[in-house]
């Protein structure tokens, strides 16, 4: 079996799940819980949609996808850092706002057909062969999601900032006791995961598949939040999650090629039933979330004099 | 000499306290100056001012001889004024580095921090190595990361608040000299305490308050501790009626050999603990917070439980060591853990439902399943009357109540049961002197009416004002019961650190 | 500090001493108000006539006795799940995954129906609304086992089981259980008489359904604000360490929430499959699990108000239909209305809790 091709379809496949977790995980880490991902990435998904087929131009695109993902994104900050609304809450409103907004733009452009994102053609390189093709063959987006990922480790563990956004989300009243900024820093990581979730919504639209659905996401905004559990809040383990998801969800595409039996039903189920298992692994282990999870994540901060 | 931080009539209210009224305070470079007064008397409110976190309403500060309009702390510390709060802002996961790397205005790298510690904690005497991870410390090593963050500004001025609450007594005395080293090299330091004696020791001039407003200036050393403390009341100190020990009564509680693992990975282990209590005695165990009282609480109300051996803990001759908190509650014991919000108590509900919270298995209030409301009420009231909670109704939220309102409602709550058994963690932490009293009291009457009580409290003072027994904890390891009649504080406080007790 | 805010706030949030009950009511008062504003911008921007959208959406539907009829129909399943979500989110228990377990009470419900089809007997009924239940209470077990056992996120799980539960729809109604007569449509044969929930009002598809849902209201109503199980659940979602400490048991009332909840969606699923679908297809909801949790917070997580609520909610809903037939409104328009209310619901809510008072930084003086 030609093995190529599928590790082509499985890094398309993660890359969207590992933009959205990768800013889910900011987020997370400033101490607040964003459950609104999938709004915010199908608001992506439709801006890009839509700015690609009126513009012709990939950059504005996604340009359009990251920045409106941001920007539903503020207004679930307002709520959760200025008015104390619960976290929990407002997270769903923004999904579910979400998906009726993406909806209602999108009605216009169903059935509309797009040319997919220019893949990075490096002369020279990318014909090497395999090699040349696994790692010099993609678009943008994809080189961006692992660039993204491996600078927010390196923010998290190796810069000041880092260490602010970490000590607040660990304790925000110790903290805003040190003089910091509670909401500036949350406000930040907010939109900064408002930004990447903008960004992989763009990349199903784009490239995954370069069309327009309500709700093509179908839940990847979920294992996105998953996957911030699952990789116990470090950016290299995020990374591995999403590529097992990516591996997970082709491979059920795959095994109806190999003459496995089953309804199709069953091996899409396949995503979110190792969801469920890997939530339950993970959550076991109460040491290592305590020592990992930040402290005060889902708490609203109110300063008490 | 021109004083080195002058306040002249500074005033401070929030709505309905009038927390500093009209206050005068001068401090001189190089003095150890303390700030004295009960709890609520507006020591913590002045020293916020000073720092930066609060605006005054009016009055005025100066600072080297400069009239000074503070912006906030930051202001504050580039001025040279650095400040240790009774409450640390730390941060558990992080290091002892990070924590000071986020606590500090300098953007130094984490590796000059680094040695600058080691440099600041040598020279001051405060071991800490930079390198742990804050959850791992015991409360005095992270005190000391509040002082070694303060110091490595080279302040002028160095606040504290209340530091040796959390201390043990041979600490305490580390830190009097590592202040008196500062102070020394021209620091001027400004000293929180109610602690009379210690205040004694230490400071050569005190500024007294009571509700709000200066009442004395003195030189603490010499004055006695009683002379200082009638001041900070405003009254001829009563002689607390030590009563009477009861002779042997029956065993009510008997503890032996307990050992837990704690569920907490930032928690203390308690090793084979054994005390008894007997019917109509107070027995006391000491001991800085985080030494283990909160597992031992766990394991007495039954909160924790795990299979323990036959007789490991008995309560009226019954084994409870497999009974959950009900069982443990329906055999007539009550328990009162230390923290208030969130546990003893809920802050957004009301009274009559917080009444309800450790009463639910009662009959009265509860008749199949429905919420009996009359009598869930009258309970609240009484709770209210016999208690002396200030409050304006049964329908409060608990969160309105003042901390020693509260304390005292969670206490009249259990004692209103009528339990054979008590046993209750910090009783007065937090707590203003008036209720304080009040709290004391009702424990003495309650014992007095041959119920057992068990005290885990960190003041020292109180322990040896009503208890009958002493035993302390370090460590998860508790100490032989001692009679508090023939104990002494040193020999108490060396156990609390550690030592052997001789 | 290299992070002093540049905004410095000139209005402070306060708690307030007690809860405002006065904002309790007011706020969802206001926010439907606010989002009716917004219906007339977004109706403008559309090119519609603001009011007759208006008019078209939440006045013309209940004009006549058929539309108060359809205005009940769609309100049963929202307060049927929603009084069940209430008593959860009162307990911090969330379950997200109310959508599933409709679905899998419409599949186990549908099977007993499709099972007994053939059977001639006043039992059917019963026995098929029962295995509805069950359904959607052993659906809703699965996220409490693993939240109670291993301590997994319950959102995470519960959201993940709706999404199987409806492939498994899709997959029964596909296959095993298509409707042979039914020219590979993918739905399967109609239920007999016997297993329909019977019509109140003729000409109409208001069911007995309905009546579940007042009594549900009352039953959910005695027990948060009259039992002992009530008060239990609200302590363990203010303060599980006090709930501890009172010898609540939180794992017990986890279980409770979920099966309980889960057994009223699963309710509501097979009432609509019984009721006014009368068989089983590959969607059996518009969506009423997700727009149950707004109705729950709409009405302030109790059950009267859970009752109001869904009658907004229902009536947005086929107000949102009848805008589709009567001005072309495209369909995704209500969900865009309950995801705005939703927001509004949430800003205002904040005068609940706390008081907004003016301050200033910068002059140290109370402006």
């Amino acid at each position: 079996m030609d093995l190529l091709p599928v590790i082509l379809t499985i890094i398309t496949a993660s890359t969207p799940l590992l933009l959205a977790a990768t800013g889910e995980l900011i987020t997370e880490k400033s101490g607040v819980l964003n459950l609104g991902v999938e709004g915010m990435m199908l608001i992506g998904a439709i801006a890009a949609f839509a700015t690609a087929v009126s513009t012709g131009s990939a950059l504005l695109a996604i340009l359009a996808g990251a920045f409106s993902g941001a920007l539903v994104a503020s207004v679930f900050a307002v709520l959760t850092l200025i008015f104390l609304a619960n976290q929990v809450a407002t997270g769903l409103a923004l999904t579910i706002f979400g998906v009726g907004l993406s909806a209602l733009i999108g009605s216009n452009f169903v059935g509309v057909a797009l040319e997919p994102l220019p893949k990075l053609n490096v002369d020279g390189v990318s014909t090497i062969p395999i090699l040349g093709k696994i790692l010099f063959n993609h678009d943008v987006l994809v080189y961006l999601s692992f660039g993204m990922i491996f600078l927010v480790g390196w923010f998290l563990s190796k810069t000041r900032a880092g260490l602010i956004l970490r000590a607040v989300g660990e304790s925000h009243d110790s903290a805003h006791a040190l003089g910091y900024s509670i909401i500036t820093v949350r406000y930040l990581a907010v939109i900064f995961g408002g930004f990447m979730s903008g960004l992989g919504g763009s990349y199903l639209s784009l490239v995954y598949t370069p069309l327009w659905a309500e709700n093509m996401t179908a839940g990847r905004g979920w294992i996105a939040l998953a996957l911030v559990v699952f990789g116990t809040w470090r950016a290299g383990r995020v990374a591995f999650g999403a590529y097992l998801f990516g591996t997970i969800t082709i491979l059920q595409l795959h095994v109806q090629g190999w003459g496995i039996n089953i309804a199709s039903q069953f091996m899409t189920m396949l995503p979110y039933i190792a969801t469920i298992v890997v939530l339950v692994l993970i959550s076991r282990d109460k040491g290592r979330i305590r020592m990992n999870a930040p402290q005060c994540i889902g708490k609203p901060f109110h300063p008490s004099k | 000499m021109a004083p080195l931080l002058k306040l002249s009539g500074v005033t401070k209210s929030f709505p309905g306290i009038l927390a500093n009224d009209n206050v005068d305070l001068n401090v001189m470079p190089g003095e150890i100056h303390a700030l004295l007064g009960e709890n609520g008397a507006g020591k913590s409110t002045l020293v916020k001012i000073i720092y930066g976190l609060l605006k005054p309403d009016s009055g005025l500060l100066e600072w080297q001889g400069t009239p000074l309009k503070l912006l906030g702390p930051s202001q504050a510390r580039a001025l040279g004024i650095g400040m240790v709060f009774q409450h640390f802002s730390l941060f558990d996961a992080l290091t002892v580095c990070e924590n000071i790397a986020i606590a500090s205005d300098s953007n130094l790298s984490l590796k000059t921090l680094h040695s600058k510690i080691m440099e600041v904690s040598e020279d001051y005497g405060l071991p800490l190595d930079p390198d742990r991870y804050v959850h791992s410390l015991s409360v005095g090593e992270k005190q000391r990361i509040e002082i070694i963050r303060c110091l490595l500004q080279s302040p002028k001025l160095l606040i504290l608040d209340e530091p040796t609450s959390v201390l043990t007594p041979q600490e305490a005395k580390n830190l009097f000299v590592t202040l008196e080293t500062l102070a020394a090299s021209g620091c001027a330091i400004l000293y929180i305490s109610h602690k009379l004696e210690e205040v004694k020791r230490l400071c050569m001039k005190a500024t007294i308050l009571r509700n709000g407003a200066v009442v004395a200036t003195c030189d603490p050393r010499l004055e006695t501790a009683r002379t200082m403390a009638e001041r900070m009341i405003g009254s001829k100190l009563n002689n607390i009626q030590r009563r009477k020990s009861p002779k042997s009564g029956r065993s009510r509680v008997r503890i032996n050999k307990l050992s837990l693992k704690s569920s907490d990975p930032f928690g203390i282990d308690l090793k084979s603990i054994s005390l008894n209590v007997s019917r109509g005695e107070v027995v006391g165990i000491a001991g800085v917070a985080g030494n283990g009282q909160n597992e031992l609480m766990a394991a007495l109300s039954g909160e924790v439980i795990q299979s323990y051996p036959n007789d490991t803990i008995v309560f009226d001759d019954i084994c409870v060591a497999g009974m959950r908190v009900s069982e443990r509650r329906a055999m007539g014991s009550c328990f009162v853990p230390e923290e208030r919000y969130g546990h003893a108590a809920i802050k957004e509900m009301s009274l009559k439902d917080n009444a309800l919270l450790t009463s639910s298995k009662n009959i009265n209030l509860v008749k199949k399943g429905l919420l009996q409301f009359d009598a869930i009420n009258d309970l609240t009231e009484k709770i209210i009357f016999d208690f002396d909670v200030r409050t304006t109704g049964s329908k409060m939220e608990s969160g309105s109540l003042s901390g020693g309102n509260l304390q005292k409602f969670i206490l009249g709550r259990e004692i209103l049961q009528e339990p054979g058994i008590l046993i209750i963690s910090q009783p007065t932490w937090g707590v203003d002197a008036g209720a304080a009293l009040v709290l004391r009291k009702s424990l003495l009457e309650l014992a007095a009416r041959g119920c057992a009580v068990l005290i885990i409290s960190q003041d020292l003072d109180e322990i040896f004002e009503i208890c009958d027994r002493i035993a302390v904890l370090y460590q998860g390891n508790l100490s032989a019961l001692m009679d508090t009649e023939t104990a002494s504080m040193d020999q108490v406080g060396l156990l609390m650190g550690g030592g052997n007790g001789e | 500090m290299s992070l002093i805010p540049q905004f410095i706030p000139k209005f402070v949030l306060e708690t307030r001493v007690e809860v405002s009950n006065k904002w309790v009511i007011l706020s969802p008062i206001i926010a439907i108000i606010l989002t009716l504003f917004s219906g007339i911008i977004i109706f403008s921007l559309m090119g519609k006539d603001p009011l007759l959208a208006l008019y078209t959406f939440f006045i013309q539907p209940v004009t006549t006795l058929f539309g108060v009829t359809e205005l009940l129909v769609k309100a049963t399943p929202l307060v049927l799940i929603g009084v069940g979500l209430a008593i959860g989110f009162k307990a911090n228990v969330w379950n997200i995954g109310a959508e599933g377990q409709f679905t899998m009470g419409a599949i186990f419900g549908g099977g007993a129906a499709l099972l007994c089809n053939n059977i001639e007997s006043y039992l059917v009924l019963p026995f098929v609304l029962l295995l509805g239940i069950l359904g959607g209470g052993f659906w809703g077990a699965i996220p409490a086992f693993f939240k109670t056992r291993f301590n997994a996120n319950e959102i995470l799980t519960s959201l993940m089981l709706s999404y199987i539960a409806v492939l498994f729809l899709s997959y029964l109604v596909h296959g095993p259980w298509r409707d042979p007569g039914g020219f590979n449509f993918p739905e399967s044969q109609l239920f007999s008489d016997y297993a329909m929930l019977p019509v109140l009002v003729e000409n109409s598809r208001l069911n007995l359904g309905s009546v579940f849902a007042i009594l549900v209201v009352l039953l959910g109503w005695i027990l948060i604000a009259r039992s002992i199980i009530g008060f239990q659940l609200r302590v363990v979602g203010l303060a599980p360490a006090a709930a501890h400490y009172a010898g609540f048991k939180h794992s017990g009332l986890v279980w409770l929430s979920f099966t309980i909840s889960g057994g009223l969606a699963g309710l509501a699923g097979i009432a609509e499959v019984s009721g006014p679908i009368g068989q089983l297809l590959p969607s059996v909801s518009p969506g009423y699990g997700f727009t149950a949790i707004i109705v729950a917070f709409l009405g302030r997580l109790h059950p009267v108000g859970v009752l109001f609520a869904s009658l907004v909610m229902a009536l947005s809903y086929i107000g949102g239909e009848n805008a589709q037939i009567e001005i072309g409104l495209p369909a995704a328009v209500t969900g865009l209305f309950q995801g705005v209310l939703l927001f509004f619901l949430l800003a205002c809510d904040v005068l609940v809790r706390y008081r907004i008072k003016s301050s200033s930084f910068i002059s140290g003086k109370r402006s």
